[in-house]
């Protein structure tokens, strides 16, 4: 920085420039996103009123609710979820990041872009095939009844399962993105040094090649796991309203239910999950090397 | 020239990573494909596949709570754009030019819409609007919008410029310019890459976001999303896969552009 330079003017002939350019940013960042993140804090600890709005009476019944079996439920299910589709999509990103990282600059820029190309697709329309896809009388289940394979149509729909599909299908590039970008800054020379000195395969991947990528793997961690967390587009468009997750409980309390500080409660348990997976994050990388674009 | 065994093993690792890479790329396609392919059925609404049409591409437009939503999700997405452009580039130069009080905390605050599940962020705007007494329309939505799309354009931004913009500006303003001149003249060519694909980046979140969407409309008019989510229960018709498949295509054919023009530029520079 050039801070030398700009402390030896004049104070005042600074300020307006760094007034103008760093100020509307900084004043966005704080009338939009910390003081409604601060409000909602407060109203998760303020009651219900008798027509669903908030009565400014200091209470803990939201988060006793949350501990209520049928929402701690709800909560169990939706990490469990979240939990599974990050995992598996490391375990199917991570093999195909490592695939594009060792093809040449030019043809891993193609293969970056051709992973994108579905996402310019609205994401719901994009969920709705799956739905087409494997719905009772869809090419699916055609094909199992004309084979034979089955006499019944399977009821794929509205299940866990399909839910399954269309979170890890949604969030793939997440995980392969972070991935790519530490994988292909792995020196292949570590690589021939490890086998060089008689290391095998497995035992390279697991000295050096996994330690060092490690970064990337928690950055898809957290760029998988929040969102699946909070999500609640893919449990409404193939969960047909059977499958809930914590997203659709909030959206329900603000929406027909009506009752905010139960939502607000549970909008800062996703905060505090949140919080928790970057805390650990910033122990071992810095959160501005996190990939995000 | 026989192969040695190392050769061969390696040929066929290399084989079977083209088809792990294969499979991984069909199953990302195929949602799109099959959307596509609806776009094409003979019936009303897609239950099932009865037969090859091209009416619902005609008749498109004679939908009209469809295209009203898709200009509504147009007009929201160009004008989140260029609020959240400008803001983040000019945010994205102060921030790396100036020191402040406060400053780490702004940019740690950057990054809380980027990671922050979304549907928080909605309720805590929601929350605050209705406090205010903010009445839910296109402004709200607006607002949703930019604010995840900022840090966005600022992290976007922040990441091409680089030790020389400094270096550059200085000798600008020591040859008499002034600073609109040093910024319109110096500064934003040596980003402009970075505000192109941020730009890039602000429309296509933009257009494609439903929480915030859903969260923020007024009873009125809704994005074109949102009208699909809420379409959802009574079943999609395939007038939206065809609008849905002509969109596809249309941005694809805005991105190729995007990297010709990006390319030429460089070109240009070196």
């Amino acid at each position: 920085m050039n801070s030398t330079g700009q402390a030896a003017m004049p104070k005042k002939k600074n300020l307006l420039p760094k007034l103008a350019m760093a100020g509307p940013v900084s004043l966005w960042m704080i009338l939009f996103v910390t003081i409604p993140l601060l409000y909602i804090i407060v109203i998760s600890f303020m009651s219900r009123g008798v027509f669903g709005d908030v009565a400014y009476k200091p209470t803990l019944e939201s988060y006793q609710t949350i501990l209520d079996p049928t929402y701690f439920q709800v909560i169990l299910k939706s990490l469990k979820a979240a939990g599974i589709t990050t995992l598996l999509c490391i375990l199917i990103g991570y093999p195909f990041a490592y695939i594009i990282a060792r093809k040449p600059k030019d043809v891993a820029a193609k293969m970056i872009t051709l992973l994108m190309i579905p996402f310019w697709t609205n994401s719901l329309m994009r969920l709705n095939a799956w739905l087409l896809l494997f719905q009772t009388s869809g090419p699916v289940n055609n094909f199992l009844m004309h084979t034979g394979l089955v006499s019944k149509p399977i009821s794929f729909i509205y299940t866990d399962s399909l839910v399954m599909v269309g979170l890890i299908t949604n969030m793939l590039p997440f995980a392969v993105l972070p991935l790519y970008s530490t994988i292909e800054k792995l020196e292949r020379s570590l690589l021939e040094a490890s086998a060089d000195l008689g290391a095998n395969a497995r035992t390279t991947f697991m000295k050096i090649t996994l330690p060092i990528t490690f970064p990337g793997i928690f950055s898809a961690i957290i760029l998988v796991f929040i969102p699946s967390l909070g999500i609640y587009t893919v449990t409404d468009m193939l969960g047909g309203g059977k499958v809930l997750y914590i997203g659709n409980i909030i959206k329900n309390q603000f929406g027909s239910i009506r009752n905010w500080p139960l939502g607000a409660a549970l909008s800062v348990l996703l905060i505090l999950v949140t919080m928790l997976l970057i805390f650990i994050y910033t122990r071992f990388a810095k959160i501005e090397d996190m990939e995000v674009v | 020239m026989a192969l040695t065994r190392r050769e061969k093993k390696e040929k066929r690792i290399n084989i079977l990573s083209n088809i792990y890479a294969f499979l991984v790329y069909a199953v990302l396609y195929i949602p799109v494909a099959v959307m596509m392919a609806f776009s094409f059925n003979n019936q009303r609404y897609n239950y099932y596949w009865n037969g090859f049409t091209t009416q619902w591409y005609a008749k498109l437009f004679s939908n009209s709570a469809l295209i009203s939503s898709l200009w509504y999700s147009i007009i929201i997405a160009i004008l989140s754009t260029i609020i959240s452009v400008c803001i983040g580039t000019i945010g994205a130069l102060g921030l790396k030019k100036y020191e402040f009080k406060g400053k780490k905390a702004i940019n740690n605050m950057l990054y809380i819409p980027i990671i922050v599940p979304e549907i928080v962020l909605a309720v805590a705007l929601l929350i605050i609007f209705m406090k205010v007494g903010l009445s839910l329309g296109m402004g709200s939505i607006l607002i949703g919008h930019c604010t995840f799309c900022i840090p966005y354009a600022v992290v976007t931004i922040k990441g091409r410029i680089s030790g020389d913009n400094d270096t550059l500006e200085e000798a600008s303003m020591d040859l008499g310019a002034n600073r609109i001149q040093t910024f319109l003249r110096v500064t934003l060519p040596t980003i402009f890459p970075g505000v192109m694909s941020a730009a890039f980046l602000s429309f296509t979140l933009s257009f494609d976001d439903v929480v915030m969407s859903n969260m923020l409309s007024g009873a009125r008019q809704s994005t074109l999303p949102v009208l699909i989510l809420s379409m959802n229960k009574s079943g999609i018709t395939p007038d939206v896969n065809a609008l849905t498949t002509i969109m596809v295509l249309v941005i694809v054919t805005a991105m190729i552009l995007n990297s010709i023009i990006q390319r030429s530029l460089k070109k240009k520079k070196g």
